[in-house]
C-alpha cells in the first residue's frame, strides 16, 4: 500500500477506534447494555412521566406593584406629601401605578422620591390632569418574569428531588418565559408529582380570639351579631380529632408558611404523625415575643390555631415561651405529615401554575416499541446491505462497510453529545441509512456509467467519485439546512429527530464518501492494470 | 448486475399522465381534508385525554362502555389497538375531548376513567400504559410549532438551492416536496389515521427524502447543460432523469424495503410513523420525475413564448 493510503487506513481506524471506545468505554456487560449506559433514551421508548406546565408569571408583576404601591404610599408620607392617593386603576394593566392629588406645589418633591433609586425599575410620567402614573419598564418586567421562572423551576426541582426519582429533568421549555417541562423517567403517577408540585401549603399559627363555637351563627350571636375587624372565623377539618366548629381568630397571623426553616415528619408521645418545625432566627423572635406574653403563667394567657389551607387543624394552649422549635399535631396521616413537612421546607411557589401536558409512557410500552422498532430497523438494515452485496458484488463491500460505520459514528456521536434517542430520532436514524445507502448508489451507478463509456477504471473509480460528491455535497447540505432550521423551531419530538439526522449526515459525508474511496483506492492499487473491479 | 441498460423513457411525454395521477390523489386528499375526515389530528394536537389501557383479560368491550357512562364519564371513545401479529388484542384506547383537558380542569378525565376502571376490574387487573393529556393551549401551540418549523425549513431549502442551482430549481423542487406532503396528509385524512407528533417526524423525513430524490436529478440536469446547451431542454431533462434512473429504482427501492419492514414489524406503536413513510417514499420518488422535472421545462417554455431568452439553462457551474 502507497504511504499516503495507509495514512488514511490509519486515519480511519483511529476515528473509529475513538467513536467504539469513546462511547462504549472498554465494553462489557454485553453489547446492548455497553450502548445504552451511553445513549439516553427518551421517555418515550424507557417509559415515565411527562410534563409540561405554564407559570403565571403575570401574578408575580401584580404582587411585586402591590407591594411597591404600599411602599410609595410610606415613602410620600414620610417626604410629608399628603392627600395623595396611590393604587392601579386598570386591572388590564397590573404594570401601572396612579399617584393622584398630588399638590401641585410639592409635585417636583413627589417625581424626586418616584425617581429615586428604589424606583428605578419604573417609567414616570406626569398627564395634564396632574396625575403620575409609574410604569414598570418592559425591560424590568421581563427580568421580573425569568427570576419567577426560574424561582418556580428552582421550587419544583427541590420538591421532586425529594420524591427521589434518578435523573429528573426539570428545564424552560418552549419559546415563550413561562414554559417549565419536567421529565421524570420511571415515574408511573403522574398524580402524585402534579400533587407535588402544585400543592402550596398555606400554613399559619393564629391567636384564638373566641370559640369553638358550633355554627358560624352562633359564633355571631356570641359576638353580639359583629365580627371584630381584626378578626375572622375558621372552620375545624371536621375530623374526630378537631370538629368542625367554628373558631374566632387574629387576622393578622403570628408565623407564616415562609417563616418555617425546617420540617420534619415525627411522632408525638401518643405516636401519632406530627410535624417538627424549626423557625428562621426572625420569625423565632417574634415567636418568642407572642408566646411568651401569652403563655399560661402569665397576666393575659391565650391559645394558638395552627390553620392549614384555611382549616383549623389544632388548637393549643400556650403552655411556655417557644422560639423557633415546636410541633403541629393534627390528626394526619403517616403519609401526609410527610408531605406537608415537604411542603414547608420547599417555600411555596412565586406564582400559581397549571398542566398544559401530560404525557405518561408505562416502561412495559417504550421497551416494546424500542424492540419492534430496532428489530425492524436491523431487519430492515439486513436486507438493504444484502442487496447490495449482490448487486453491486465487491463494491456491495464497500457500501456494506460504510453503512455499518456510519451507524457506529452515529451512535458516537449521539453518546458523546449527551443526545437523547426518541421514537422521532428513530425515523431520523432511518433517513440517514437512507442517504448513506443513496450516497453508494449514486457512486457506484456513475462508476458504473463511466466504464460503460470506455473509462479505464482508476479513471471511471476517480470521474465517479467526482460526478456523484457534487449531488452528495448538495443533498446532505439541502437536508442539513432544512434540520437546523427545524431545531432552532421545533419542539422536542421534531428536535430529537432533526439532532440525529444532521449527525448522521455529517457521518456519511465521512463514511460514504472518504471511507469507500479509500477501500476503492485500495483495492485498485492491488489489481494489476487493466483488471476489471468487481462492481 | 443490472436493473437497466440505457433506458430511453420519454418521461415528459407522459406529463398530462402524470398531471392526472397527481391532480386526482390531490384532489381525493383535499376533499377529504374538507368534507370528510379532516385532518384527523391526534390528542397531541387537538388536545384531550387519551388513556391507553392493557387489561390482563380483554373484557366485554360493552362492559367497559358501561362503566364509563355508570362513572359519568361522557363523550368518549373506545378503541381497540388491533396488532398485526394478534398478541396485543386485550387493549384498548379510551379517549376524550379537548373539553375534559381544559388548562384548569388539566386531569379530572383521567382521573375519572382510572375510577371507573378500578372500581369495576380491580379483580381481573390492567395496568395503564400510557396517559396523554394535552391541554388546548399546548395542543394549539404545538400545532403552530409543527407548521412554522415545517414552512421556514422549506424556505431555507428553497434559498439554499437558489444560491446552488437558479429560483426555478428552489421553487420546483419545494412545490414537488408540497405536493407529496399534501397527498400523505391527505393519505392520512382519507384512511383516517391519526397525525401525532412522531407522524409529524416521519412526515419531515419524507420531506428529506423527496428534496434529496429532486436534487439528485437537478444535479444531472445542471451537469448536462453545462455540457450540451443546444439540446432542446425537453430531451435534455428525459435523458437526465433516465441516467439517473437506476439510482432513483434501486435507492428508492432500498429506503422503501427500510420502511417496509418498519410498518410490517414494527408495532402498532410505530404503525402511523411508518405509514406515512411507506406511503412517502412512494410518492416521493414519484414526484421527483413527475412534478419536479416537468415545472423547470414548463417553466422554460413559458419564458420562451413571452420571448424572453432562457434564464434556467445558465446554470451556474457546480462549484464544489
Amino acid at each position: 500500500m502507497s504511504k499516503n493510503l495507509t495514512a488514511k487506513a490509519a486515519f480511519i481506524v483511529g476515528i473509529l477506534l475513538v467513536f467504539v471506545f469513546g462511547f462504549l468505554g472498554i465494553p462489557h456487560g454485553g453489547l446492548k447494555q455497553s450502548i445504552l449506559r451511553h445513549i439516553n433514551l427518551g421517555l418515550d421508548l424507557k417509559g415515565g412521566v411527562h410534563l409540561v406546565l405554564q407559570v403565571h408569571v403575570a401574578e408575580a408583576l401584580t404582587s411585586a406593584t402591590d407591594h411597591d404601591v404600599a411602599r410609595l404610599e410610606a415613602d410620600l408620607q414620610k417626604a410629608g406629601i399628603t392627600g395623595t392617593t396611590v393604587g392601579k386603576t386598570d386591572p388590564q394593566n397590573p404594570e401601572t401605578i396612579v399617584v393622584s392629588g398630588i399638590p401641585s406645589t410639592r409635585l417636583a418633591d413627589a417625581r424626586g422620591v418616584m425617581e429615586g433609586t428604589d424606583y428605578s425599575s419604573y417609567d414616570v410620567a406626569t398627564n395634564a390632569t396632574g396625575n403620575t402614573t409609574l410604569t414598570m419598564k418592559q425591560s424590568a418586567i421581563a427580568d421580573l418574569y425569568t427570576r419567577t421562572l426560574n424561582t418556580s423551576i428552582d421550587t419544583i426541582r427541590e420538591r421532586i428531588d425529594k420524591l427521589g426519582v434518578t435523573e429528573p429533568q426539570i428545564q424552560k421549555y418552549g419559546l415563550g418565559e413561562n414554559e417549565i417541562l419536567v421529565e421524570l423517567p420511571g415515574v408511573k403517577d403522574p398524580a402524585e408529582v402534579e400533587d407535588v408540585i402544585q400543592s402550596t401549603a398555606k400554613l399559619s399559627i393564629h391567636a384564638v380570639v373566641g370559640g369553638p363555637y358550633g355554627t358560624d351563627a352562633d359564633a355571631l350571636q356570641a359576638n353580639n351579631g359583629v365580627i371584630p375587624p381584626d378578626s375572622m372565623l375558621v372552620h375545624g377539618v371536621g375530623s374526630a380529632g378537631m370538629p368542625d366548629q367554628v373558631w374566632l381568630l387574629k387576622r393578622t397571623s403570628e408565623v407564616e408558611g415562609t417563616d418555617f426553616r425546617d420540617a420534619q415528619p415525627s411522632t408525638d408521645q401518643n405516636g401519632r404523625p406530627n410535624i417538627r418545625f424549626t423557625l428562621t432566627t426572625e420569625a423565632g423572635d417574634r415567636f418568642y415575643k407572642y408566646t411568651s406574653t401569652h403563655s399560661k403563667s402569665s397576666s393575659t394567657p391565650g391559645s394558638m390555631a395552627i390553620v392549614l389551607d384555611n382549616k383549623v387543624r389544632e388548637v393549643a394552649g400556650i403552655d411556655s415561651a417557644i422560639r423557633d422549635n415546636g410541633e403541629i399535631t393534627g390528626g394526619f396521616t403517616k403519609q401526609q405529615a410527610s408531605d406537608l413537612s415537604l411542603m414547608l421546607r420547599t417555600g411555596a411557589l412565586p406564582a400559581s401554575i397549571s398542566y398544559l401536558e401530560t404525557r405518561v409512557v408505562g416502561p412495559s410500552l417504550g421497551a416494546a416499541s424500542i424492540r419492534q422498532g430496532v428489530i425492524a430497523a436491523v431487519a430492515g438494515m439486513l436486507a438493504v446491505m444484502i442487496f447490495m452485496l449482490i448487486y453491486y458484488k465487491g463494491a456491495g463491500i464497500n457500501a456494506d462497510l460504510a453503512l455499518i460505520l456510519n451507524l457506529v459514528i452515529l451512535l458516537g456521536f449521539m453518546g458523546f453529545a449527551g443526545a437523547t434517542l426518541t421514537l422521532p430520532g428513530i425515523a431520523g436514524v432511518i433517513l440517514t441509512i437512507g442517504m448513506g445507502v443513496d450516497s453508494n448508489v449514486l457512486i457506484f451507478e456513475r462508476i458504473r456509467e463511466e466504464l460503460r463509456n470506455g473509462k479505464s477504471t482508476p479513471v471511471a473509480v476517480q470521474q465517479g467519485f467526482a460526478h456523484a460528491w457534487t449531488t452528495i455535497f448538495d443533498t446532505h447540505v439541502t437536508t442539513i439546512v432544512s434540520a437546523a432550521i427545524l431545531f432552532l423551531f421545533g419542539s422536542g419530538p421534531v428536535q430529537g429527530f432533526a439532532v440525529t439526522l444532521v449527525f448522521g449526515l455529517l457521518a456519511n459525508l465521512f463514511t460514504a464518501v472518504y471511507v469507500s474511496r479509500v477501500i476503492f483506492d485500495a483495492v485498485l492499487e492491488r489489481k494489476e492494470r487493466g483488471a476489471s473491479l468487481s462492481i | 448486475m443490472e436493473l437497466f441498460h440505457n433506458p430511453n423513457i420519454d418521461w415528459l411525454g407522459k406529463k398530462w399522465y402524470f398531471l392526472g395521477f397527481s391532480l386526482i390523489f390531490s384532489i381525493a386528499g383535499i376533499l377529504s381534508l374538507a368534507f370528510w375526515h379532516h385532518i384527523p389530528l391526534g390528542v397531541d394536537f387537538k388536545g384531550g385525554t387519551q388513556i391507553r389501557v392493557d387489561f390482563t383479560q380483554m373484557p366485554n368491550e360493552e362492559h367497559v362502555r358501561h362503566a364509563m357512562d355508570q362513572a359519568g364519564v361522557r363523550d368518549f371513545t373506545i378503541q381497540r389497538v388491533s396488532d398485526p401479529s394478534g398478541h396485543a388484542a386485550n387493549k384498548v384506547i379510551i379517549a376524550l375531548p379537548e373539553s375534559t383537558a381544559s388548562d384548569t380542569a388539566h386531569d379530572a378525565g383521567r382521573e375519572a376513567v382510572e375510577n371507573a376502571l378500578s372500581a369495576n376490574y380491580h379483580d381481573s387487573g390492567f395496568t395503564i400504559e400510557q396517559v396523554q393529556i394535552v391541554g388546548p393551549t399546548a395542543g394549539k401551540q404545538l400545532q403552530e410549532q409543527a407548521i412554522q418549523a415545517t414552512l421556514y425549513s422549506l424556505l431555507g431549502m428553497l434559498i439554499y438551492l437558489w444560491f446552488r442551482f437558479e429560483l426555478i430549481y428552489g421553487v420546483a423542487a419545494v412545490a414537488a416536496v408540497f405536493h407529496d406532503t399534501l397527498i400523505t396528509i391527505g393519505a392520512f385524512s382519507l384512511t383516517n389515521k391519526e397525525i401525532t407528533l412522531t407522524v409529524i417526524a416521519a412526515i419531515l423525513t419524507l420531506i428529506g427524502y423527496s428534496m434529496n430524490d429532486t436534487i439528485v436529478v437537478f444535479d444531472r440536469i445542471r451537469e448536462n447543460l453545462a455540457l450540451s446547451r443546444r439540446e432542446p431542454l425537453a430531451d435534455l431533462v428525459n435523458r437526465s432523469i433516465n441516467q439517473t434512473l437506476s439510482r432513483t429504482v434501486i435507492s428508492s427501492g432500498l429506503t422503501f424495503l427500510t420502511v417496509l419492514c418498519l410498518y410490517l414489524f414494527g408495532g402498532e406503536v410505530l404503525n402511523g410513523f411508518s405509514f406515512a413513510l411507506v406511503v412517502g417514499i412512494l410518492i416521493g420518488t414519484y414526484s421527483s420525475i413527475a412534478v419536479a422535472a416537468p415545472m423547470l421545462v414548463a417553466y422554460q417554455e413559458w419564458r420562451s413564448k413571452r420571448g424572453k431568452t432562457a434564464v434556467l439553462p445558465a446554470a451556474k457551474r457546480a462549484r464544489t
